[in-house]
């Protein structure tokens, strides 16, 4: 009953710039977690950015995306500009396809989420390949598969503060 | 003039353009650090607004650590106390056969003319995190610029050395382990003092010995220590332990594998010793050859006159 309730037909209230704002934090620090296994972690920054582009494409956009892909850059210590470019162009293309996507039920909004991020790690990698690193094997398809997972647990957690209650009865005492 | 949309359809410019600029700026960004290292300065000073969110991210650990500390058993805390108490011993007693050995090593040393080894200054620090790259291996510490570490510095843990720091910015520093594609230390085997450089292999977490002559004089469990002829690591250091040797009639080259004697991708807590390249300046973070070789190449001579000179 909840994914039905998602759909983009439901009117929300606006949204905050501060949810937006909190939202992108929280993705920032859960992938600065220490996970025990790099590759298999999902890209949460990634992740939390389709979501608002694909939302708010006039709010959320390419320069949030490419701040947001420096900052990553620095505190992994990668090659400057790797997830910039990498999240500017998952921006456009999530910006491009949020109409469409936006028409879905939840699963398939998720295989669209799956193509976009994999498109992501794709422009990181071809990066890093043109760079001279070794490709560390096919496990660099993980992180997008869980992230695609997470769509509809990330969705459901960042519309929340936009639902308006289902009934409002301001008279009632209680 | 009056076609002009009145300012709340205006949307800035289109989209293509905004994706032309931006992508265009990551690649010239991508151009200046990868072939020229212009943008280290930007990178330290995002580096430091990101300390308080690395901070952060951390203390979930800590806190889960600290808790389930709080609840360990008091038999497991006196179990562990001994065993503590049993290896301080042990390694007191080392110890002092170690200082006994370098005072006349020192001796011996001054003897022969040769330059003394100064001991080597050295720091604690924490893992903060792994860098979240699939592509390279990097750690972060908690001890920067600030701290006085500088790059260049060997890092070692318990039982041997895990890599190098390669980029230090205020507050933090980013170790790059010995497992990475690019990273070499020099070594030497303990058994005949054969020397040879350690490359990292990559995701395998394991050591090779490259350029090796098929008919080098190496076998399986060899012990490799760094060699010091670099002046980056002290002489001495566990490295690695040879794991596999594959010798092929079609190479020149043995093919020989080591696994590292330190937990170079587990553990927490390391320490970083001052560069011990003096003389010549620290090796900076691309380390070329050609300056890892000076310091060796410039100690030979001067030991070969002391030994013609008594």
């Amino acid at each position: 009953m909840q994914l039905s309730d998602t759909s983009s037909q439901r009117i929300l209230l606006p949204v905050r710039a501060s949810t937006i704002v909190v939202s992108l934090v929280a993705a920032l620090l859960a992938n600065f977690l220490p996970w025990k296994s790099v590759a298999l972690a999902p890209d949460f920054v990634a992740l939390v950015l389709v979501f608002w582009c694909v939302r708010q494409p006039r709010l959320v956009g390419l320069g949030v995306g490419w701040l947001l892909g420096l900052l990553i850059d620095v505190g992994n210590g990668v090659l400057m500009g790797q997830h910039a470019l990498a999240y500017s162009l998952l921006a456009f293309a999530s910006i491009s396809l949020s109409r469409r996507i936006l028409w879905f039920p939840l699963w398939g909004q998720a295989l669209h989420v799956l193509a976009l991020l994999l498109f992501a790690q794709g422009v990181a990698a071809l990066v890093r390949l043109a760079a001279g690193a070794e490709f560390p094997g096919w496990i660099i398809l993980v992180g997008p598969l869980a992230g695609a997972a997470l769509w509809p647990l990330v969705t459901t957690l960042l519309l929340m503060p936009q639902r308006r209650p289902a009934e409002v009865d301001e008279t009632r005492a209680i | 003039m009056e076609h002009t949309p009145p300012p709340f359809f205006n949307r800035g410019p289109a989209p293509l353009v905004r994706l032309a600029f931006f992508a265009s700026l990551s690649l010239a960004l991508l151009v200046l650090d990868a072939r020229f290292r212009y943008t280290e300065g930007l990178r330290s000073v995002i580096a430091v607004a990101l300390y308080p969110l690395q901070a952060a991210a951390t203390l979930p650990a800590a806190i889960g650590e600290r808790i389930s500390s709080y609840f360990a058993s008091q038999a497991q805390l006196r179990e562990e106390n001994a065993e503590l108490r049993a290896r301080l011993l042990e390694t007191s007693l080392a110890a002092q056969r170690f200082e006994a050995e370098r005072a006349e090593a020192g001796q011996l040393r001054r003897l022969i003319h040769a330059r003394e080894r100064e001991p080597v200054r050295s720091q604690p620090a924490e893992i903060v995190y792994s860098g979240r790259d699939p592509y390279s291996r990097k750690v972060i510490v908690d001890k920067g610029s600030q701290a006085g570490v500088a790059a260049g510095s060997p890092v070692l843990d318990d039982r041997g050395v895990i890599g190098q720091v390669t980029r230090v910015h205020a507050l933090t520093a980013e170790v790059t382990l010995l497992t990475d594609k690019d990273q070499a230390i020099p070594v030497q085997v303990v058994r005949n003092g054969l020397r040879a450089v350690a490359f990292g292999a990559g995701s395998s977490g394991m050591l090779e010995l490259r350029f090796m002559a098929a008919n080098a004089e190496i076998q399986d469990g060899d012990r490799l220590v760094t060699s010091g002829i670099d002046g980056t690591y002290p002489p001495g250091i566990p490295v690695a332990t040879v794991a596999r040797i594959e010798r092929d009639a079609a190479y020149a080259f043995a093919r020989i594998v080591c696994q590292p004697a330190a937990g170079v991708e587990r553990g927490r807590y390391v320490l970083v010793l001052e560069s011990t390249a003096r003389g010549a300046p620290p090796p900076p973070a691309e380390a070329g050859a050609e300056r890892e070789r000076r310091p060796g190449k410039t100690r030979r001579p001067r030991r070969k006159d002391g030994d013609v000179s008594p």
